[in-house]
């Protein structure tokens, strides 16, 4: 029989008794909406995860530290190779030599430092990053009030959103709306802030051929000159100017976007302020030629994180990626999708019997009408189509609805828990998704599902006994 | 058997021979002979009837003839083919293309209009919908039905419903039209419009008819050889020497 003939003669045959066809099909239709239901959560949390990551702006980053540095970001595998005590420094010619690597954008260090920073006479003890003027083009800058450093060596702050509160005395009280960055931008931007600072100064007298020193003449020449360096601190006062107030989220990652208040990349090399590191490394490299704790490396694809990652492994350093933090979270998410998956296809397991029986008690019913088809000359393989059609159609339409289906209960769910969120005073989130390839294959599933279901009551009806089934009344 | 078309050159107008045809079938303990040994031949065009009491194997015969069963034992040959030879595949092409079928009870199916009915074994012969829709309200204007085609068989009467499956079983052009009892649940008027029917059909189109029956007056009037069964074995082969009954119903016709 042809496929246009088939289809009508089984859409027909399902509407004769409409209502055993159609429980069946609602219980198609209920197996599909508990599988999409499932899975679109999983995925609706995954996406949640994600972007929450994503706004952390660092997905096309690598952090670099020294296997000195025994508080490292790296993994314990890692630690294996040489000894800490005797691997390279993270220094400016590693530095330069991790930003020649392929794919690297650039290399530029992380300076971070807590300092204290009046405002209005009042001082605020908080974290000081660095950040390029790459970082301008970042998703962790959408959403900016006021502009970007109009230089690297401008004397101007970016604020986070949650210290430019502090300094207007606005603390977030639960239950409350989340306050608008534009409103906090109003009364800051322009605005001037001191910043306290210990900065770190060479002693040049006891500096010989301190000329060298930029000769970018790795390690060897600093561990050389390690006995005859050393360097004062010196208390300092620098006045910054408010330009913008970003709207980032503090706790999401370590790395740069961790600080609160941000400075210009080359202005804040410049202040040569006392970092963490330098009092680990004060016997061997207090020269002009700075050390540093870390180095962000912006790669220029996302996916090229782990070629560059096993690069920078390859000269000896630790690394630290976006990768490395989701890695156990897409583990997670993996597992938490096929167990979700599998309760959902549970439910399609079970209706699947129902076309098996639906079919198996349409056969006992129209035996006859079988006997019939085959007496004018209907073959076994037309019998066995038309029986697989009726399973198809059925499943084909349980799986459309049931896809609607999922798509309101997960709506319907959305919803409510939103309702409950904002009662417990927490900001809404979109946790469900579908996407479209889920609606595709649950339709796909839930039709190859119902043809497998198909296959025995088909093939029963198939090898029907024409004079019998004819003799049957 | 392959070997049937060669041996006996004069058997060459037969369109159905059967030889030694058993058909067996167990019923518990007890081997049911429902066909035993029946050789018999049909030539192209003959009206022929089969005659005998209900169990004496007469349906069986015809089921075998029309492919719907497989002969335990000799063979059926139609047009040179042995059905027994044939796959469950050929066989069903067979069906659909040589045979034509009528039953006492009608057989249409109830969910289909009359119209579906007609057209349902071109379904199966792949025939295209437009030319399948013509060729259905064609013959169900022969049969004197077009009025009643979007019909289902329920709401017509015993005398339409054979008509309309009078129409279906003729709608693939077979050579061979197998009627079993095709007046059983009529009434004797409705049944000699039907029998009429079918005696055209044998005449103008010279198709081969073989009908099952229990009444041997109706054979009598319109067949042309009645064949007897008893115990599923033949027992007697006579042509109808009674030509007053074709007289008659010429006359009925003119």
């Amino acid at each position: 029989m042809k496929l246009p003939d088939l289809t009508e003669l089984a859409l027909r045959n399902l509407r004769e008794s409409v209502l055993r066809n159609s429980l069946t099909t609602v219980g198609i239709a209920v197996g599909v909406a508990s599988l999409v239901a499932m899975l679109s959560l999983g995925i609706g949390l995954q996406q949640l995860a994600s972007r929450r990551l994503v706004k952390s702006g660092l997905f096309d980053t690598v952090l670099v530290t020294s296997r000195r540095d025994l508080r490292n970001f790296g993994r314990e595998e890692q630690r294996a190779g040489p000894a800490p005590g005797e691997s390279r420094i993270l220094d400016e010619p590693a530095r330069r030599e991790i930003e020649h690597l392929p794919n690297v954008l650039e290399a530029y260090p992380d300076i971070r430092f807590i300092t204290e920073l009046r405002y209005e006479e009042k001082p605020h003890l908080t974290m000081v990053g660095a950040l390029p003027s790459s970082a301008r083009s970042t998703d962790a800058f959408d959403g900016m009030q006021g502009s970007f450093f109009s230089s690297e060596t401008a004397a101007e702050v970016v604020l986070q959103k949650s210290f430019a509160e502090e300094l207007l005395g606005k603390t977030p009280q639960p239950g409350t709306d989340e306050t608008k960055v534009a409103e906090l931008a109003a009364p800051l931007l322009g605005k001037e802030l001191t910043m306290r600072y210990a900065q770190r100064a060479v002693a040049q007298l006891q500096r010989p051929g301190g000329a060298n020193a930029h000769a970018g003449d790795s390690a060897g020449k600093a561990q050389g000159s390690t006995s005859e360096t050393a360097y004062s601190v010196i208390s300092r006062e620098q006045k910054l100017r408010i330009v913008g107030i970003a709207d980032l989220d503090p706790e999401s990652m370590r790395g740069p976007t961790r600080a609160r208040v941000f400075l210009p990349l080359r202005l804040a090399e410049s202040l040569h302020v006392m970092q963490p590191t330098d009092l680990r490394e004060i016997s061997r490299a207090a020269g002009a030629e700075p050390v540093y704790s870390s180095i962000s490396v912006r790669v220029g694809n996302p996916t090229q994180v782990q070629l560059v990652e096993n690069a920078v492994q390859k000269m000896g350093f630790n690394t630290f990626s976006i990768l490395d933090a989701t890695r156990s979270l897409r583990q997670f998410f993996a597992v938490l999708d096929l167990f979700l998956g599998i309760f959902g296809s549970l439910a399609l397991a079970v209706a699947s019997i129902g076309i098996v029986n639906t079919l198996v008690m349409a056969i006992l019913e129209r035996r006859r009408e079988i006997g019939i088809m085959k007496a004018i000359g209907a073959s076994d393989g037309d019998v066995r189509t038309l029986f697989f059609a009726e399973a198809g159609a059925m499943g084909a339409l349980g799986g459309i609805l049931g896809v609607a289906l999922g798509w309101t209960i997960g709506q319907a769910i959305n919803f409510g828990t939103n309702i409950y969120l904002k009662r417990q005073a927490l900001p809404p989130e979109h946790f469900w998704s579908v996407p479209w390839w889920l609606v595709a294959g649950a339709i796909v599933f839930a039709f190859i599902v119902s043809l497998v279901s198909g296959l025995y009551p088909a093939g029963r009806a198939a090898r029907l006994d024409p004079v019998q089934a004819l003799r049957y009344e | 058997m392959s070997g049937s078309q060669g041996t006996p050159p004069t058997h060459c107008a037969c369109t159905i021979r059967t030889e030694d045809l058993c058909r067996h079938y167990r019923l518990g303990d007890t081997l049911i002979r429902a066909v035993d040994g029946v050789s018999l031949e049909v030539r192209s065009g003959e009206f022929v009837a089969l005659l005998g009491s209900s169990g004496s194997g007469k349906s069986s015969v015809l089921n075998l003839i029309a492919g719907l069963d497989r002969p335990t034992s000799g063979s059926v040959i139609v047009q040179g083919r042995n059905l027994a030879r044939l796959s469950r595949e050929e066989l069903s092409k067979y069906r659909l293309h040589t045979v034509g079928m009528v039953f006492q009870s009608f057989n249409l199916i109830s969910s289909m209009t009359l119209e579906e009915n007609v057209e349902l074994p071109m379904r199966f012969a792949e025939v295209e919908r437009g030319k399948r829709q013509n060729l259905a309200h064609d013959a169900l204007e022969r049969v004197g039905l077009v009025a009643r085609m979007k019909h289902r068989p329920s709401e017509l009467s015993g005398g339409e419903q054979q008509r309309a499956a009078l129409a279906r079983a003729l709608i693939n052009r077979p050579q061979l039209l197998l009627a079993d009892e095709p007046t059983g649940n009529l009434d004797s008027r409705t049944g000699t419009e039907i029998m009429n029917l079918v005696r055209h059909l044998n005449r103008q189109l010279e198709m081969t008819v073989v009908m099952v029956t229990h009444e041997r007056a109706l054979a009598e009037r319109y067949a042309q050889r009645l064949i007897f069964l008893a115990d599923g074995k033949l027992i007697g082969d006579q042509a109808n020497r009674s030509a007053a009954g074709e007289i008659k119903s010429q006359g009925e016709r003119s």
